[in-house]
């Protein structure tokens, strides 16, 4: 059984057919790669994993379905999401900004020992740890963002864009701490412009097109794919 | 004309202390509420006038009772303040899933309106059932501490004169510096309380983090109008008479206020409400002697509207908010 499934999931977001019937599964463990140009539809994906916006079709988690759920029950169950444009607390500090990935997390020693695995990830934040996430570079945003998300332990985490906006050295960083994330244990579905770096380090990867799958499969097959490397990595 | 100013000015700076503490504490309740759902709760002055009616009749069911010849006043006083804030606190959560909730996807003029009919409907509410309990909608109630002693402000230069102060005054002061105190710590220090300002910051976002958004709201509603509410109580303590209207130009000034320390931010809420308490305590002792009798202190009321008209012009933001910038 598939971590998450996706089977025929239709959404209208913003008065458009944005999905038109998506299917497709994430194992445990791997990282699989969304990929497409702008308005393809990517991130209407992710929204509908974590009940932000309304679909048909059926979408199960761990087996079980979380369709009708609000964000934060989905939250809950150990989904989380990085949502494009990082979308941290720019007035909460990088501490509180944390503290609110854990929100959910009674004991505070568990979000003691979790805030302390984030700044072994990211020791950039440990450094910026009292100051409001609103200063921060882009890239420590980036950091930020991925790094709360991790306060919750979630089971998948879900990138919308980590690399948008970001100089290439912070990029290669930012997809160097995806692999991390990941060889420790976290499945992980990115969605990305940046093809062919996130097909670099995914196992699988899906091409999606106006809301539609158009091609799936290994991702080191959709690298060297002649559709692949027309479309987006040009 | 200085000499008279100067004498005045302890009995002013404690007048309008007090006063601008009552602002302070109501102001707040507009600011949580527009910070979280950018709405201004219109209602809230009259969530302001409920608590001093939920005040008064409890004191007066206290006194029928026999409780209060029994018992120590500053524990009444505490018990009264809590029940009030138990109310209105309800009271604010009812507004919110009633008049407010339905309507939360709709354009924020929608919202407005809704909350001017709230603030109708309570102040004809209150005023049905006063009358019908009373026979009169204007309310003099029981005031527990009654006193009042000539604070000494003219031993510290011979300029000022001596200040009278009710023992209220320092009541009022003290509560309020107390909730002040606690929300500050409450919304700064409690998980609760950082959730509230993520939620504000960005409700969307917040959801993915597990925080279940609408119990965050409900809880601001809670929090604000018990807030309001216990200042109502204090304000019926202070001037004893309270009827249903009182609570449409407090909530006003209250309301200046909060845009004077810009919406939407909790501290700039108590520092405007005492700017606005003391400037209009000094205009109302001091207008007629500068302008030499053409405007009597019935003009004061004009201060804080002005205010609000040169703060709207020249600052929008208010003086501690930051203007609006998205950062992508």
């Amino acid at each position: 059984m598939s971590l998450l499934e996706m089977k025929q999931v239709q959404a209208y977001y913003g008065g458009i057919h944005a999905l038109k019937g998506i299917t497709l599964s994430v194992e445990q463990g791997e990282i699989v790669s969304l990929i497409g140009s702008n308005g393809a539809g990517k991130s209407t994906t992710l929204k509908a994993v974590c009940g932000q916006v309304k679909t048909k079709g059926a979408i199960t988690f761990d087996g079980k379905e979380i369709q009708a759920q609000p964000p934060h029950v989905t939250a809950q169950s150990g989904i989380a999401h990085v949502p494009e444009g990082r979308r941290i607390f720019p007035k909460l500090t990088v501490k509180e900004n944390l503290e609110m990935g854990a929100f959910s997390v009674r004991d505070k020693k568990v979000i003691q020992e979790r805030i302390e695995r984030a700044f072994a990830h990211f020791p950039r934040l440990k450094e910026r740890y009292r100051q409001q996430g609103g200063t921060m570079s882009g890239g420590e945003q980036q950091m930020l963002a991925i790094a709360r998300a991790m306060m919750m332990k979630p089971r998948i985490l879900l990138l919308d864009e980590p690399s948008m906006g970001l100089a290439p050295v912070m990029v290669d960083q930012i997809f160097e701490i995806i692999e991390e994330l990941n060889r420790e244990g976290t499945t992980i579905l990115l969605v990305e412009q940046n093809a062919y770096q996130a097909l670099q380090i995914a196992g699988r990867g899906y091409v999606i097109q106006t809301g539609e799958i158009l091609m799936q499969g290994d991702a080191k097959m959709l690298l060297h794919s002649e559709l692949v490397k027309e479309a987006y990595l040009a | 004309m200085l000499a008279s100013i100067l004498g005045s000015l302890p009995q002013v700076l404690i007048d309008g202390l007090a006063l601008g503490a009552i602002y302070a504490v109501v102001a707040l309740g507009y600011t949580m509420v527009y910070g979280i759902l950018e709405l201004i709760n219109f209602a809230h002055g009259e969530v302001f006038m409920t608590g001093a009616f939920v005040g008064t009749a409890t004191l007066f069911i206290f006194d029928d009772a026999g409780f209060l010849s029994s018992a120590p006043g500053w524990i009444v006083y505490f018990i009264v303040i809590l029940i009030s804030m138990i109310v209105t606190g309800l009271l604010g959560v009812l507004i919110e899933r009633i008049a407010y909730r339905p309507l939360r996807r709709a354009p924020k003029l929608i919202s407005l309106i809704s909350a001017i009919g709230v603030s109708f409907v309570l102040q004809d509410l209150i005023r049905f059932i006063a009358e019908l309990i009373t026979g009169n909608y204007i309310v003099s109630g029981i005031s527990l501490f009654n006193g009042s002693f000539q604070l000494g402000t003219s031993s510290l230069t011979s300029s000022f004169s001596d200040a009278f102060v009710k023992n209220n005054t320092f009541i009022i002061l003290g509560v309020a510096i107390l909730l002040m105190l606690g929300l500050d710590l409450f919304v700064n220090r409690t998980k609760w309380g950082v959730a509230m300002r993520a939620v504000a910051q960005d409700r969307e976002t917040a959801s993915l983090m597990s925080i279940n958004v609408n119990k965050v709201i409900v809880l601001t509603f809670f929090i604000g109008s018990a807030l309001g509410g216990a200042t109502g109580v204090l304000f019926a303590q202070q001037y004893g008479t309270i009827d249903p209207y009182i609570g449409y130009i407090l909530g006003l000034k209250a309301f200046t206020a909060a845009v004077l320390g810009g919406i939407g931010n909790i501290r700039g809420a108590m520092f405007g409400g005492l700017a606005i308490g003391l400037l209009e305590m000094f205009a109302s002792a001091n207008l007629g002697l500068i302008t030499n009798g053409s405007f009597g202190s019935e003009y004061k009321d004009v201060f804080a509207f002005a205010i609000l008209i040169l703060v709207l012009i020249f600052k929008p933001e208010g003086l501690f908010g930051r203007a609006v910038k998205e950062k992508v």
